[in-house]
C-alpha cells in the first residue's frame, strides 16, 4: 500500500481497563476497524478505516470505547484548511470525484436558528394542549376557490384529490436500494401507524410493501425505475422528482453492487447493472412538458391521486414554483440545500442550492402575490431537524414538512456520511444481508412512531403557547416569527420582523 | 410459562448475550470487574454461527425434561417450570449433557468441569429479566409466554 | 388403590413419581432391603473419595417420602410374591398385600468361582452404600488394592481409591478395559490415561488362585494385595418374579408398559430387559436414567394412565480420573473417527442414520444433540449430517425443524 499523504480522520480510544475483549466491536464493524491480536492478547484497531459511525461505541457492553477526531494537526492555515488539503491528497491519489453522503455539513447559516417563535401573554391567551383540543391534522392538495354546500350541510363543491395527514410530518423520499428493505419496512409501518406517508424514492416499491400503499407516496424520477401501472395505482399520491436538495442539477447513480436480486426486481433492471438516473427528465424541457407528465400520471390513475412535484431549492426557486403551481401539480415539495442523500459528489452537495428557509419564504410569498397559493400545497424538506424547525417552517408558509434525516437518526444513523460505501453498520444504507439484519423493523418502526409523536406533542405545545389551536391557523402566520441577528435583506426575504420590533 | 426465544432472522451473532450471561451470573457488580477479576461465570447461552444465519440457544425448560429425568443424583430439578441445578449435588457425570437434545447443558469450565451449569432464566441472580434478553442488541432474544403448555 | 414397590432406588423412585402424576392419594409402600432413604448408587465412588457427603448423595430430597405420601419399609427383604393372592411375603414373616406391584430389585454383583477366594478377608463388592462403608473402613493410605474387573464399577472404585494413594492393580480377562462401552481405540486411550495416574492393568488373564494376600494369575504373575475389589459383573435380581411364575430371560421380561407376564406385577430398572432400538433386540440396559424412566412409565400405567417405554438404547456418561466419556447406541455401521490420541470421537452411521457414538475428552460437549438423532431416528435426509458430524449443533437442522425444536422445547424428549 502506498502512502496516503493524510492521516486517519478518526482515532479509536479504548479504555483497556474496561475492555473485556468480547470482540463485539470487531464482529459489528463492517469497516473492519477492530481486531483481536492474540500475541498482545488485546483488541487493536485500524483507525484509518473508521468512519465514526459510533456502532461499536454504542454496543460496547462496558463503555470502553470512544471515537474522536484525530487530533493530529497540519500546519495551521486559514485558507488551505486541513480538510481542503486532505481532499486534494485524496483526489491526487484516486483521480476521482469526491463522493459523500447525507446533507451539506458546512458552516453555512442555519436560518431556523436565527428565527424565534412568539408566545401569548395576557391577551389572546395561550392554550393548554393537554386540556383543550389541538388540531395537527392537515390536508394536502389543491384547495377550491370557493366551497358551496347542499341543504343538508354536505359539501357541494367537487374537491380535488388530497392527502390527509394526522400530523404535518411525512417521511421524505429514500429509495429502496439506497436504504435497506428493513428500513423501508420500518418507514412504511410507522407511516401507517401514524396516519401519515412515507415516500418510496425513485427505486420502485418492493412487493412486500404494497400492503402499506394507502400510506405510500410513489415517486417517478428521471430513471423511471420500477414505475408501472400497479405501482402508480398502489400509492396514495405520486411524486415527480425534478430535483433533490443534496445534488441539484445532477442525476443519481446507484452502483451495480447494490443491485441485488430484490432491488433488481423492484427497480426492474438487470442484477448488477448500475442504476443511473439522468440529470434531467429527458421528456421535460419546459413547464408544458412537466404538465404533460403530470396529466399523464393523473390520467393513468383516473384523477384519484394528487401529484407532487419535487424540486431542489435553487436560486430562482420562486419562479419555478410559480410555473409548477400553474402546471396542474397538487403539491410542490421543495428540498433545501441541507437535504440528505445516499451519495452525491461532495462539491455539488456542499456548494449548490440555497437554504430551505429562504426558498420557502420566497415561494410562499410569490404564490400569494400571484394569487395561486391555493392551487397547491407546499411541503418543505432539506433539513427540518426538530419540532421547532417544523413550527417555524409552517409559520413561514409550509403546509407540511418532509423529514428523512431525523427518521434515519431514529433508526440508529449517526450521520457518519458514508452511505455511499454501502457498509452501513446500522443496517440502513446497505444491501448486505448481514448488515440489513441489524435493523430490526419491529424496533425501528416504534422508534419512528415515537419520534413523530414526540414532535407532535412539541408542536402542539408551541402552538398552544402562541394561542393557536390548529395548523391551519399557524400556516403562513409570519407574525409569530422574529429574526435574530439577521440583516434587513434576510428579514425581507423571510418576510419577518426582527426581534424587538 | 415465559421462556427465552431467539429469532434467527434478527440474531446478529455478536455473542453479547454470552457475555451478559457470564456477567449476570458472576456475582460482580460491574461487568469489567467480572471479567478482569476472573469472576465471570461460564455462559449458559451459546451462539451458533453459520454465515448468514446466527442464533443463540439456551435451556428450553422442557415440561418433561430428559436432563432432570436422567440425572443420576437428583441435582437437576424443576421449580415453577424452571429447571435448576443444585451444584452441591452435581458430580459432573454429564448424563444431562448426554440427554439434552438441544445441547443446552453447559460444562462449567469455570470450576474445571466439576459440575454442569445451565440457564435458570436469571431467577437465581439479581437480574430479574434474563440478562441475555436485556442485553440483546437487536431484540432478537425475547422472554415471553407462547402458550404451548 | 394400594401400590407396593420392591426397591428404593432409581426405578422405585421413578415409579412413585409416575404414580403420583395421576394418583395423588393411593397408598404407596416401598420395601427395600437397604436401610437408607433413596440414594444415588453411582455416587458411592464419589463418597469414597470425599467429593460428596452422605447428605448430598440423596437421590431425592429428604421430604420426598412425606411429600409423596410413601410408607417406607426399609431394611426388609421380600422373600416371595404371590401373584394370585396379590401379596408379597417378607423374610421377616410379614405379608404385604397390593393392588399393583412394582419389582425394582436391581442387580447384584456376579462373582465367578475363584479358588481360594474364601481365604481373602478383605474382599468387597462396590455397588451399594454398605459396600462403600466397608471399603472405607478397610482402606488405608498406600494400601495395595487388587481390582478384579476393568469395567465401569471397577474403574470407578479405582478412581476413588486413588485418593487413598492406593497402589492398584486391575485384572481382567478381556484384552481391553471398558469393553461394554468403548471400542478398541477408545479403550486404549482411556487405559493409557488411567495408567498415567499410577494404576496397573493386567489384561487377558484372570486370577487362578487366591491366598490371604496374594493372587496368582493364570498367566503366572502374582499380585500382592491388602484388599480386593470384586467387580467382574452384575446379574439382575430376577428370582422373585421367576419363582412366582413370571417370564424371565436374562432379565425380567416386560411389555413396553413395563408389565410382566404376571397380572398387576410390573418391573423396571436393572432387573429387566429392554428393547434396544440401536440393535433391534432385547437386552439389559443397566443404566440409571433407564431405570428411572422405566419406573415413571410403569408408575403411570399402575395408576391407570397409559404410557409406553420406547426408544431405549444404551447410553453412558462417565469420567475416570478427569477424562470424560459419553457414549450411546451401537457401534455397528460406518464409522467416522476423529482423534488426537487423547480426545476421541467416533460416530457410527448405518442406513443414513446415526446409530451410536463414542465421545471422549473435548468432544463431549452438546452430545445430547447426537443422542436426539438416535432417539428421534433423524436421518441424513432430515438434517445436514456433514455439519452435524463436525460438531453437534442445531444449525444442522433445517430452519423449520430447528425453529420447531427451539420454539417448542416443551415436549417429552424421552
Amino acid at each position: 500500500m502506498s502512502v496516503n499523504y493524510f492521516p486517519a480522520e478518526f482515532e479509536v480510544l479504548r479504555n483497556t481497563d474496561k475492555c473485556i475483549k468480547c470482540r463485539a466491536c470487531e464482529r459489528q464493524c463492517a469497516n473492519e476497524v477492530h481486531f483481536y491480536d492474540a500475541d498482545f492478547d488485546k483488541m487493536l484497531t485500524h483507525d484509518d478505516q473508521c468512519v465514526d459511525c459510533q456502532r461499536c461505541v454504542t454496543i460496547c457492553p462496558t463503555g470502553a470505547l470512544k471515537i474522536h477526531k484525530n487530533p493530529n494537526e497540519f500546519r495551521q492555515n486559514y485558507n488551505y484548511t486541513q480538510q481542503i488539503m486532505t481532499e486534494n491528497y485524496r483526489q491526487a491519489g484516486t483521480g476521482a470525484v469526491l463522493l459523500s453522503s447525507m446533507g451539506n455539513p458546512l458552516p453555512y447559516p442555519v436560518y431556523w436558528d436565527k428565527i424565534l417563535i412568539n408566545a401569548s401573554q395576557v391577551t389572546n391567551p395561550s392554550i393548554d394542549p393537554l386540556r383543550e383540543p389541538m388540531e395537527t391534522k392537515v390536508f394536502l392538495g389543491k384547495k377550491p376557490d370557493k366551497v358551496t354546500f347542499n341543504k343538508d350541510g354536505s359539501v357541494n363543491t367537487k374537491l380535488d384529490p388530497h392527502l390527509e395527514l394526522s400530523v404535518p410530518i411525512m417521511f421524505s423520499a429514500m429509495s429502496y436500494g439506497s436504504i435497506s428493505k428493513n428500513a423501508h419496512e420500518s418507514l412504511a409501518r410507522a407511516a401507517t401507524e401514524l396516519g401519515t406517508y412515507y415516500n418510496t424514492g425513485e427505486g420502485g416499491l418492493h412487493k412486500d410493501f404494497y400492503q402499506y400503499g394507502a400510506n405510500t407516496i410513489v415517486q417517478v424520477a428521471s430513471g423511471r425505475f420500477g414505475v408501472f401501472k400497479d405501482y402508480l395505482e398502489t400509492g396514495a399520491a405520486i411524486e415527480i422528482k425534478m430535483g433533490q436538495g443534496a445534488k441539484p442539477g445532477i442525476g443519481g447513480h446507484l452502483p451495480g453492487a447494490k443491485i441485488r436480486e430484490d432491488v433488481s426486481k423492484t427497480r426492474m433492471i438487470p442484477m448488477g447493472t448500475d442504476a443511473i438516473s439522468p440529470a434531467p427528465h429527458h421528456d421535460i424541457y419546459s413547464i408544458e412538458d412537466l404538465r404533460q407528465l403530470i396529466y399523464s400520471l393523473k390520467e393513468a390513475t383516473e384523477y384519484k391521486k394528487p401529484i407532487i412535484v419535487k424540486i431542489a431549492a435553487v436560486h430562482n426557486v420562486a419562479a419555478i414554483a410559480s410555473g409548477i403551481a400553474r402546471s396542474g401539480a397538487d403539491i410542490i415539495a421543495i428540498d433545501g440545500f441541507r437535504g440528505g442523500t445516499g451519495a452525491a459528489p461532495t462539491r455539488i452537495r456542499d456548494n449548490v442550492g440555497i437554504p430551505i428557509e429562504l426558498a420557502l419564504a420566497s415561494v410562499d410569498q410569490r404564490l400569494r402575490d400571484e394569487g395561486i397559493r391555493n392551487n397547491v400545497s407546499v411541503v418543505v424538506a432539506g433539513s427540518v431537524r426538530s419540532a421547532s424547525d417544523a413550527v417555524k417552517a409552517i409559520a413561514l408558509g409550509a403546509d407540511a414538512i418532509y423529514i428523512a434525516t431525523p427518521a434515519l437518526l431514529a433508526m440508529g444513523c449517526h450521520l457518519c456520511r458514508s452511505c455511499h460505501g454501502g457498509k452501513c453498520n446500522w443496517g440502513i444504507a446497505t444491501q448486505r444481508p448481514d448488515l440489513v439484519k441489524r435493523l430490526n423493523p419491529d424496533v425501528a418502526y416504534k422508534r419512528l412512531v415515537n419520534l413523530v409523536h414526540a414532535w407532535d406533542h412539541e408542536i402542539k405545545e408551541m402552538m398552544g403557547g402562541m394561542g393557536i389551536n390548529s395548523i391551519e391557523a399557524l400556516r403562513g402566520n409570519r407574525l409569530m416569527l422574529r429574526g435574530i441577528g439577521l440583516t434587513d435583506r434576510e428579514l425581507k426575504i423571510l418576510g419577518i420582523a426582527h426581534a424587538g420590533e | 410459562m415465559k421462556r427465552v426465544y431467539v429469532n434467527e432472522d434478527r440474531c446478529l451473532g455478536c455473542h453479547l448475550c454470552e457475555f451478559y450471561c457470564s456477567f449476570a451470573n458472576s456475582g460482580a457488580d460491574d461487568m469489567a470487574k467480572a471479567f478482569k477479576l476472573d469472576m465471570a461465570a461460564t455462559p449458559r447461552i451459546k451462539v451458533e454461527e453459520g454465515g448468514d444465519i446466527n442464533f443463540a440457544v439456551s435451556c428450553r425448560h422442557c415440561s418433561d425434561p430428559s436432563c432432570v429425568n436422567n440425572c443420576i443424583t437428583g441435582a437437576l430439578s424443576v421449580h415453577d417450570g424452571v429447571i435448576e441445578i443444585d451444584e452441591s449435588r452435581c458430580v459432573g457425570c454429564y448424563t444431562c449433557v448426554l440427554s439434552c437434545p438441544y445441547g443446552c447443558i453447559v460444562i462449567d469450565k469455570k470450576n474445571g468441569g466439576k459440575t454442569i451449569t445451565k440457564c435458570e432464566l436469571c431467577t437465581r441472580n439479581s437480574q430479574g429479566e434474563p440478562a441475555c434478553v436485556k442485553g440483546c442488541l437487536n431484540s432478537a432474544i425475547v422472554f415471553e409466554e407462547r402458550g404451548e403448555d | 388403590m394400594k401400590y407396593v414397590i420392591i426397591g428404593n432406588s432409581a426405578a422405585g423412585i421413578g415409579t412413585v413419581e409416575g404414580i403420583r402424576e395421576y394418583d395423588k392419594d393411593g397408598e404407596i409402600v416401598i420395601i427395600s432391603d437397604e436401610k437408607y432413604d433413596t440414594y444415588s448408587r453411582p455416587l458411592i465412588s464419589y463418597i469414597l473419595k470425599g467429593q460428596v457427603t452422605e447428605e448430598n448423595m440423596r437421590y431425592r430430597n429428604a421430604d420426598f417420602y412425606e411429600k409423596n405420601k410413601v410408607t417406607k419399609m426399609l431394611g426388609k427383604r421380600v422373600a416371595s410374591i404371590n401373584a394370585d393372592k396379590k401379596e408379597v411375603s417378607l423374610e421377616s414373616g410379614e405379608t404385604v398385600s397390593y393392588d399393583k406391584l412394582m419389582v425394582a430389585t436391581g442387580s447384584k454383583p456376579f462373582v465367578p468361582p475363584m479358588t481360594g477366594l474364601d481365604r481373602v478377608a478383605k474382599k468387597f463388592s462396590f455397588m451399594k452404600l454398605d459396600d462403600e462403608k466397608a471399603v472405607k473402613e478397610a482402606v488405608f493410605d498406600g494400601a495395595r488394592v487388587l481390582i478384579v474387573g476393568a469395567g465401569l464399577i471397577g474403574l470407578k472404585a479405582a478412581e476413588a481409591l486413588e485418593h487413598y494413594n492406593a497402589k492398584m492393580t486391575v485384572v481382567d480377562l478381556a484384552n481391553r478395559i471398558l469393553p461394554s462401552i468403548l471400542d478398541e481405540d477408545a479403550s486404549e486411550i482411556m487405559q493409557k490415561h488411567i495408567e498415567s495416574k499410577g494404576v496397573k492393568f493386567i489384561l487377558n488373564t484372570s486370577v487362578s488362585e487366591f491366598t490371604e494376600n496374594t493372587a496368582t494369575l493364570a498367566n503366572g504373575e502374582t499380585v500382592e494385595f491388602d484388599m480386593v475389589i470384586l467387580a467382574v459383573g452384575v446379574r439382575p435380581n430376577t428370582e422373585l418374579v421367576k419363582d412366582a411364575g413370571g417370564n424371565v430371560g436374562r432379565g425380567i421380561i416386560t411389555d413396553n408398559k413395563q408389565l410382566t407376564s404376571l397380572k398387576d406385577v410390573y418391573a423396571a430398572g436393572d432387573c429387566t430387559e429392554s428393547y434396544d432400538i440401536s440393535i433391534d433386540g432385547n437386552r439389559i440396559l443397566a443404566i440409571l436414567p433407564n431405570a428411572h424412566n422405566q419406573g415413571v412409565v410403569a408408575g403411570k400405567n399402575m395408576a391407570g394412565k397409559e404410557a409406553y417405554y420406547l426408544n431405549a438404547f444404551p447410553m453412558n456418561a462417565i469420567g475416570f480420573f478427569g477424562l470424560h466419556i459419553i457414549t450411546a447406541g451401537s457401534y455397528d455401521g460406518e464409522a467416522m473417527v476423529e482423534t488426537d490420541g487423547v480426545n476421541y470421537k467416533k460416530l457410527v452411521v448405518k442406513d443414513k442414520q446415526l446409530k451410536g457414538f463414542i465421545l471422549m475428552g473435548k468432544y463431549i460437549e452438546r452430545a445430547g444433540i447426537y443422542t436426539s438423532l438416535i432417539r428421534e431416528h433423524i436421518t441424513a435426509d432430515e438434517c445436514d449430517y456433514e455439519l452435524m458430524m463436525k460438531a453437534p449443533q442445531m444449525m444442522a437442522f433445517n430452519r423449520e425443524r430447528r425453529n420447531d425444536k427451539l420454539a417448542g422445547g416443551v415436549g417429552n424428549e424421552n
